[in-house]
């Protein structure tokens, strides 16, 4: 089976993938496949999604020549595809655009969704504020202190932001608490789920709405550039993003995709979200995948600077691409994205989000000894929301550092 | 995919049936409030007149749980509750009593251990049948297929918004009995019965001879008489949790327990 016409009938992308939830949200899965596929059989389904994403979220985003960074690298010349510049700050709209009309065409009318960093509750809020739709968001508590200034987004947006305090407080247990509420309201909301996680059809539909990226990356390879790119890097959590901008390129060859997972602070579980090097297969949140959990079998806890990568689950299409030696996957610390970060911001002008930062790193370290090669870097989100946390592990920039002293108080 | 030998669940419903008697099912928590706790409360519960025990493995991600099992699920997991200490339980069980045991699972804890070696070493601790609440009957073909080879019933469950055809699909990976959920939504204790589960009876009952339990939600005597006028059991979890819950550090908890059972399958000596 070519990788381009995958997953099969049940969601499967060769093991992964798959369905596994409470009976209860079977038929609703059932329905939210059925819709899907109606309504990308439908042209005017296409054309208000394709005026969307061009007139609202600002698509197509430029592919960037970042010459000062392939410069001060000495190697492979650095292209960056500027999905920051997107309304909201990051990808995640273009998924949310998708997701909010099919809503609106299976009529609900009310919408939930969990959301790490904060970016996919920020994209929601937007489109329920612009479809009009009740909007409800899950966020863990800790997650919500990371991220504070995307709470207030959201909340000024007119989404009701709901902390969830169990367990590690963070992704992982949003998503859960959105599924009990989904399970519970099912006749009347769609789950607007926010990574290429979850049961299928998500991981499929998210890709889908997010493939976008990689088919402009493409075109505007091709004409800035004259080739295709010989690698594409973005960083993983779930894997949005990244599948987002590998999946047009999975069928050329040449062309090498590297996803970068969470490297946190060391190698122990718990420590970090790299669910190849530290975890195996199992299931989460309706999907089969590699999975960081303990011998018996309980999920494991996960720490990265960033709250979009700290994530158990991989989204199982990438533990396909990595099965198959198609996708190449590394991790990255949590200090080296924060490096990253600020050699970015110094040699271009572009402050990006801690996640897309992770990607950066990656490219920063391989780019001296792959000289003559190209990079395209999905820079998937801005840093804005991030600032607080730059400000807390930079101290040397603050020398008034009163307030910064204050917040890593707050953290204790 | 029938199972040829009877065992102790079919042979229960069997002597219901016969005698005109509906069945109670208990649900704990294994491991809650700690391992060495959990065998002499399902003795508590079959003294106070439970039929059939569900034991509860925890999980750390339990989606389809209200406030009252995650909070036990995390007691129990505290405790160091794992799949081969629930095995331990339930030999010990057995040394004492032949009530049937079903393990209540999510799938990854017994999916890390194995299916093969689980029906093995389930059957052979003397546990029943299992039921997994997140695999759907579409993944569950090679874990039905092992664990009846050790003689061990599968339980799927039913919802309200289950189609005909996926109801078709339940019954027919099925044996011992079918769980109906009794309304969309996740465990836990409710004012009054859902008004779903009068037709999910119904229509569960016209495609499937198995016994019929209906669960979630279910809470007082009086909604235990009105479940068990629908169907063939019925099931208690929450509410019996929350009880543990309650009573974690007192000396009476299993008197306790035997007294609240007691009152709640009094409708089914009547």
């Amino acid at each position: 089976m070519s990788s381009t016409t995958l997953p099969d009938a049940l969601g499967h992308f060769g093991p992964y993938g798959g369905r596994y939830v409470p009976e209860v949200l079977m038929s609703p899965l059932e329905e939210l496949e059925r819709a899907y596929s109606d309504a990308r059989l439908d042209p005017s389904f296409e054309a208000e999604l394709h005026s969307l994403l061009h007139h609202y979220a600002g698509r197509p985003t430029p592919l960037y020549f970042a010459s000062r960074l392939t410069e001060s690298c000495g190697g492979a010349q650095i292209w960056l595809k500027r999905e920051d510049l997107l309304h909201t700050g990051a990808h995640k709209i273009n998924n949310c655009l998708g997701q909010i009309l099919l809503a609106r065409r299976m009529g609900k009318h009310r919408i939930i969704a969990e959301t790490g960093a904060g970016q996919h509750g920020v994209a929601t809020a937007t489109v329920c504020a612009l479809f009009g739709m009740e909007c409800v968001v899950y966020m863990g508590e800790e997650d919500m202190r990371r991220q504070r200034l995307n709470v207030f987004r959201m909340r000024l947006l007119g989404a009701t932001v709901v902390a969830v305090a169990n367990g590690s407080r963070t992704l992982k247990d949003a998503i859960s608490e959105a599924m009990r509420d989904w399970v519970t309201n099912v006749a009347t909301t769609h789950y607007l789920l926010g990574s290429a996680l979850g049961a299928h059809p998500y991981p499929m539909m998210v890709r889908d709405f997010h493939k976008v990226i990689g088919e402009e990356t493409r075109a505007q390879s091709l004409e800035q550039i004259g080739r295709l790119p010989d690698t594409i890097l973005a960083c993983v959590g779930g894997g949005s993003n990244a599948i987002g901008v590998f999946y047009p390129f999975v069928g050329d060859a040449s062309v090498r995709l590297i996803g970068i997972e969470a490297g946190g602070r060391g190698h122990r579980l718990g420590d970090h979200a790299a669910r190849f090097s530290g975890g195996s297969p199992g299931v989460l949140h309706g999907a089969f995948s590699y999975l960081l959990q303990d011998d018996q079998g309980q999920v494991g806890l996960t720490h990265s600077v960033s709250a979009g990568l700290d994530y158990a689950l991989i989204g199982p299409e990438h533990a396909w691409l990595h099965d198959r030696n198609r996708a190449e996957y590394v991790s990255i610390s949590d200090a080296d994205a924060l490096t990253a970060a600020k050699t970015l911001a110094r040699l271009e002008g572009i402050i990006p989000a801690l996640e897309s930062s992770h990607a950066i790193a990656e490219a920063i370290r391989r780019a001296p000894s792959e000289p003559n090669h190209v990079y395209v870097v999905n820079v998937s989100g801005r840093g804005d929301k991030d600032i607080d946390i730059y400000r807390e592990n930079m101290p040397e920039l603050d020398p008034d550092d009163s307030a910064s002293s204050e917040q890593r108080g707050d953290a204790g | 995919m029938p199972v040829e030998t009877a065992t102790r669940i079919s042979t229960l419903f069997a002597n219901c049936r016969s005698a005109g008697k509906k069945a109670f099912i208990a649900y704990l928590t294994c491991g809650d409030p700690s391992p060495r706790d959990t065998a002499s409360l399902v003795l508590a519960l079959e003294r106070g007149g439970a039929h059939l025990i569900e034991l509860g493995v925890p999980f750390s991600d339990p989606i389809a749980d209200g406030r009252v099992i995650q909070r036990a699920s995390d007691r129990a997991l505290r405790s160091g509750m794992t799949v081969p200490l629930v095995l331990e339980i339930v030999r010990e069980i057995r040394r004492h009593s032949q009530i049937p045991l079903l393990l209540f699972s999510y799938l990854n804890p017994l999916l890390r251990y194995g299916f093969d070696k689980l029906a093995r070493n389930a059957a052979d601790a003397g546990v029943d049948g299992v039921l997994l609440t997140d695999l759907c009957v579409e993944e569950a073909g090679d874990p039905v297929r092992r664990l009846r080879e050790q003689g061990l019933d599968t339980i799927f469950l039913a919802a309200p918004t289950s189609t005909e055809r996926r109801l078709r699909l339940v019954a027919e990976h099925s044996s011992g009995f079918i769980y109906l959920v009794s309304r969309t939504g996740v465990t836990g204790e409710q004012a009054s019965l859902s008004e779903a589960a009068a037709p999910l009876v119904k229509r569960m009952r016209a495609l499937s001879n198995l016994p019929i339990a209906v669960g979630f939600g279910i809470s007082t005597p009086e909604q235990v008489a009105e479940v068990t006028g629908l169907a063939d059991a019925v099931v208690v979890g929450s509410a019996i949790v929350k009880l543990i819950e309650a009573n974690t550090v007192s000396p009476n908890l299993r008197a306790t327990l035997e007294n609240f059972t007691r009152q709640l399958t009094a409708p089914l000596r009547a």
